[in-house]
């Protein structure tokens, strides 16, 4: 299936309130799906016949900030047996308090676990649901999400102690 | 003084904790497992990542486009050009820029190279790993000759830098074609000293045949790609279902074993480095003259003789120099087959000259979720050759 069949099956299955954005660019689309419907969509994507995405490439965060909604969750899916590409995103805002969440997917595809343990601890989110929350890559002790944008290049004395100090690293300005 | 403790059936069969790691010769590098044990059997591994985690999204997120390049070949150092091959397709189809013949032809002479080179490396220290030392030495004196082709013609010897955003650095150097030509034509002959030293060894036949099974339906709900899913029985190469840099050109078959366990992988790796030396030879045959890197001013760096020479191309150097390469808006994922499995590059331009976001996906990464399954159940001493057969660099697992 091509892209635009694989995004009119979704619109025409979920309604344009669920599916609130598409995107073309060259030869992909990237679909966005509210928060609250990303389950659901990710196992049509899974179990439907003409879909069949079988394999997940990876889970990813992404931080707009200062844009909002501030963040999101990006899977890029492939079809084994119909070799074809698709993703689907969903859009989280920063709450008050406490941290953006979303449902787990790791229970449709398992190897969601360790992309999700790693998007959860660099951008501080919560996949409500998770087996295994703990950090993957980053210290126990650090409560930092280094890859949000407003977190610093060269790290923090208070959040990230034991990184070398010394000369501030040159940053070339754009 | 107090008797000593008879030893009775329950107090053998406690199980204890073993770490693995991080600095030990089998982890390649600085990778932590907490093993259950029961007696020496393998109750269940968590591993530890991240001793190696260098911010590497993060600091792409902070650099010029062009600029990451080198920052990509350090990601997985045993498959250099693969990683700098999928940022410069990636970039490329989002500028979209068209690549000339002769830099495509010499990119996938590269990307092959450096299959071969990793595929040698792994040889040597999974068939080390086993108690075999002797593969180690005839498959190091095999990459030194490649190291030195990288060396002749991109300076570097581990990771060459040599692909650029809409081709190449520069043209081949003097003597490079009939150098390869040489390697290619006793490669094969080489492979089959490295075939009569395992394939056939009784000892290593009996530590990995049965060991470390993952079966299909696993391997492709854990994300496993590449050596490790094709072992499990799936003929599913990122080269021939969805081709780039201009492999549907080339005649070569993907290897598929259906044993599911580490011997299995070692016959695919072996078979792959085969099909490269075929894809090498055919490269070699049709290399067409012409230029090495695409023209788009203001995008792409113009010729090297042309900055002397013409006022146009020293601005265009000198703006992508300061300013950068500035793509459209957009968001776009695009992958490879890199010795590992499917090696991913998603980007999001937000129209600055630096990506808003760089996420990498590192087959390492994702074939090592895996390790828990396969290692269930077996020996302890298996556990290090299941871990070897992963084929892990930790570069690129922690990034």
């Amino acid at each position: 299936m091509n892209q635009e069949a694989i995004r009119d099956k979704l619109i025409s299955r979920f309604g344009q309130e669920s599916i609130v954005g598409t995107v073309p660019f060259r030869d992909q689309i990237t679909v966005t799906v509210v928060k609250e419907k990303i389950r659901e969509v990710c196992l049509f994507l899974r179990d439907d016949p003409d879909l069949d995405f079988s394999f997940l490439s990876f889970v990813g965060g992404v931080d707009r900030y200062p844009d909002k909604p501030r963040f999101e969750v990006v899977y890029q899916l492939y079809s084994l047996k119909h070799n074809h590409r698709f993703r689907v995103k969903t859009m989280l805002e920063e709450p008050e308090k406490g941290m953006p969440t979303v449902d787990s997917v790791t229970d449709i595809w398992p190897t969601a676990n360790w992309h999700e343990r790693e998007t959860a601890e660099m951008y501080g989110m919560v996949f409500s649901g998770h087996p295994d929350p703990r950090k993957l890559l980053l210290p126990d002790h650090w409560d930092c999400h280094p890859l949000r944008k407003d977190f610093p290049i060269e790290g923090t004395d208070a959040d990230t102690p034991e990184l070398p100090k010394g000369g501030k690293t040159e940053v070339l300005s754009s | 003084m107090r008797e000593a403790q008879p030893r009775t059936l329950d107090r053998i069969s406690e199980t204890f904790e073993l770490n693995l790691g991080p600095h030990h010769p089998s982890t390649h590098g600085v990778f932590r497992a907490v093993v259950e044990l029961e007696g020496e059997t393998v109750l269940n591994v968590v591993p530890y990542l991240g001793y190696l985690h260098r911010g590497y999204e993060k600091a792409c997120e902070n650099k010029h486009y062009h600029q990451i390049i080198p920052l990509a070949e350090r990601c997985d150092y045993m498959g250099a050009s693969s990683n700098s091959l999928v940022f410069c397709l990636t970039v490329e189809k989002i500028i979209d820029a068209e690549v000339p013949e002769r830099a495509q032809v010499i990119r996938v002479m590269m990307a092959e190279l450096s299959r071969i080179f990793s595929h040698l490396f792994w040889l040597g220290t999974h068939a080390h790993d086993v108690g075999a030392m002797t593969p180690l030495f005839y498959g190091l004196r095999e990459r030194e000759e490649i190291m030195n082709l990288f060396e002749l013609t991109a300076g570097g010897r581990l990771m060459p830098n040599y692909l650029r955003i809409g081709g190449l650095n520069r043209d081949l150097e003097e003597g490079f074609i009939e150098r390869l030509t040489a390697f290619t034509n006793h490669f094969e002959r080489r492979v089959d000293e490295y075939e009569t030293l395992l394939t056939k060894n009784a000892i290593y036949v009996d530590r990995t045949k049965g060991v470390g099974i993952l079966p299909l339906e696993d391997a492709i709900a854990l994300g496993a790609s590449g050596p490790m899913i094709r072992a499990s029985g799936l003929a599913w190469d990122v080269r021939k279902s969805q081709p780039y840099s201009g492999y549907e050109q080339y005649d070569f078959s993907i290897p598929v074993q259906w044993g599911c366990d580490v011997y299995s992988r070692y016959l695919i790796r072996v078979q792959e480095m085969r099909e490269s030396n075929r894809i090498l030879k055919q490269a070699l045959a049709k290399l067409p003259g012409g230029p090495i890197r695409a023209r788009m001013p203001g995008l792409i760096f113009p010729p090297q003789e042309e900055i002397y020479e013409r006022m146009e191309a020293l601005i265009h150097h000198f703006m992508l120099v300061v300013e950068g390469l500035k793509p459209p808006v957009c968001e776009y994922y695009g992958c490879i087959e890199s010795p590992r499995g499917e090696l991913g590059c998603y980007i999001i331009s937000d129209g600055g000259p630096k990506p808003l976001r760089l996420k990498w996906r590192a087959p390492a990464f994702v074939n090592l979720e895996t390790l828990a399954l396969m290692s269930k159940g077996h020996l302890f001493a298996d556990l290090i050759a299941i871990l070897s057969s992963v084929d892990i660099v930790l570069a690129e697992v922690d990034r």
